[in-house]
């Protein structure tokens, strides 16, 4: 089941030893269950932070998570994780690393469920030969691949992506667009994407919410004009072009290169 | 082919290096009392082999003895400091401290306060030696930990424990193998410095000493041969448990 994600009027502030940094500020947004939002913006405007709060590590100054109608206080197993290093344990197999949820979350299943429930979403992302490599056996892009199977194994009802592509080349990274959108229409989550990739918002996310330069702010909200099933193709339609140079105006401004 | 010369070299390369030890005391006339040449070793072990046995069991419990109080209290220490930076920062100046002193003038020290108490001596100097590398491995290995590791247990609702068992310790472990290998190399010459000082000692650093003492040449050259081969030997367990514990950080070649 995915739910609702919710942010109510959240502020919040590092401390450092030169005094406090605000990072966000008074941010307001509700992506309903099931959508995909991207979060795009200027680097260290605190868009990490922002998944810290919605995985309920750290919590916030002001303002509240809430997901699915509850409070976020603390962590809590509904939510799925994957990171643009993909932290793969290197002692373990891939099928191993899949597993590594279902070890910590409260579960009943069988360890045969649970092993079927792994390799069903390696055949998603087309890794089912290399289940029992090692990581280090595996491309930079296969292991991020494991790494999503990882963040949906124990079927979290939110997924926090923070720049999951980042480190890839281009090609590895389109492969591993469409590979979401497969994820998406198979599994049931919330997606919060974190992303510098302004195509890879536009070819993603439902809703693309462009934060301003530290303290964040939420500059600017721009809903898909795009069909939901999408291909490669999609980017070069009329719209997604639209969308980008709207994206990249709303940044330049977001970096202040821009007075409009 | 390639086995055969992976023997064949090495055997070769000893049997040189007797040759020309052997050649050089014949040459120089040097007597017993001197100097002793390689074919003396033999008939000097033999001679003594039952204080070999005895003496070298002595060494070896004494050794390992120390090792595994140095692992168990570096790991403890290293963990601490691993996990705290406050300890960090209080323990790290005091380590450094302690690790600079040559243990050599700690040996004196620890006979005459525990004098008598020849095994507790000697463990001990084993195991002061031995636990500094450990410690700062540990430590370091855990306190180098991508807090991203961290994050994906955390953000499951895993405890600090979890977190400990499933990721921080096994990540640490290639690294506490390689300063295990140190160490135990280290315990050796701890356990050897204190059988060698410490009046009425016992293994084979007594067994050195009191060769010294009847300028024994072919006795103390036979210790030497018979702390190398213990030394190999424990050096060779370390590496194979580090196969069975951290194989996984070895990548394959190529």
């Amino acid at each position: 089941m995915s739910a609702e994600i919710e942010l109510r009027a959240i502020t919040h502030a590092y401390r450092t030893y030169s005094g406090r940094l605000p990072v966000l500020e008074h941010l307001d947004i509700r992506m309903p269950p099931g959508s995909f939002t991207a979060f795009v913006g200027p680097s260290g405007c605190g868009k990490s932070t922002l998944t810290k709060l919605v995985a309920g590590l750290m919590r916030p100054d002001e303002g509240q998570v809430w997901l699915g109608g509850q409070m976020v206080t603390s962590p809590r197993a509904t939510v799925g994780m994957a990171f643009q290093n993909p932290v793969l344990l290197e002692w373990r197999s891939i099928l191993s690393n899949v597993l590594l949820p279902l070890e910590i979350v409260p579960n009943k299943l069988s360890k045969s469920r649970r092993v079927a429930r792994a390799r069903e979403l390696l055949a998603l992302v087309g890794l089912s030969e290399f289940e029992d490599k090692r990581p280090s056996e595996l491309s930079g892009g296969m292991r991020q691949r494991a790494s999503l199977c990882r963040a949906l194994v124990h079927r979290p009802e939110v997924l926090i992506l923070d720049e999951p592509f980042g480190a890839l080349d281009a090609f590895t990274r389109e492969d591993l667009w469409q590979t979401m959108h497969r994820l998406r229409e198979e599994e049931n989550f919330t997606a919060v994407l974190i992303t510098h990739d302004l195509r890879e918002s536009v070819f993603l996310a439902d809703e693309i919410v462009v934060m301003s330069a530290r303290p964040a702010r939420i500059q600017h909200r721009m809903a898909s004009r795009l069909p939901k099933a999408r291909d490669l193709e999609v980017l070069y339609t009329p719209e997604a072009v639209e969308m980008l140079a709207a994206l990249r105006r709303q940044i330049q401004i977001a970096q202040g290169r821009d007075a409009a | 082919m390639t086995a055969l010369r992976k023997i064949l070299v090495p055997l070769a390369a000893i049997l040189l290096f007797l040759a020309l030890w052997e050649w050089l005391v014949w040459a120089k006339g040097w007597p017993d009392y001197k100097m002793a040449s390689p074919s003396d070793l033999w008939p000097a072990f033999w001679k003594y082999r039952w204080l070999f046995l005895e003496n070298g069991w002595q060494t070896l419990w004494r050794t390992v003895a120390g090792l595994l109080l140095a692992v168990v209290a570096g790991t403890g220490i290293g963990m601490v400091m691993g996990f705290s930076r406050l300890a960090r920062e209080a323990l790290y100046p005091l380590l450094v401290g302690f690790n600079a002193i040559p243990k050599a003038t700690v040996v004196p020290i620890m006979a005459l306060i525990f004098v008598g108490e020849h095994d507790f001596n000697t463990i001990m100097i084993a195991f002061m030696i031995s636990f500094f590398p450990i410690a700062v491995s540990v430590s370091i290995g855990l306190s180098t930990l991508e807090p991203e590791y961290r994050d994906i247990l955390r953000s499951l609702g895993a405890s600090q424990l979890t977190v400990f068992w499933k990721i921080a310790l096994p990540k640490t472990l290639p690294e506490f193998f390689g300063a295990l290998k140190v160490s135990v190399t280290l315990a050796f010459i701890g356990t050897n410095l204190m059988e060698i000082v410490s009046p009425h000692g016992r293994g084979l650093g007594a067994l050195f000493d009191s060769g010294k003492i009847s300028a024994d040449y072919p006795l103390m050259f036979a210790v030497l041969i018979a702390l190398a081969f213990l030394g190999i030997v424990l050096y060779y367990i370390v590496v194979a448990l580090e196969k069975v514990f951290a194989g996984w950080a070895e990548r394959a070649p190529g």
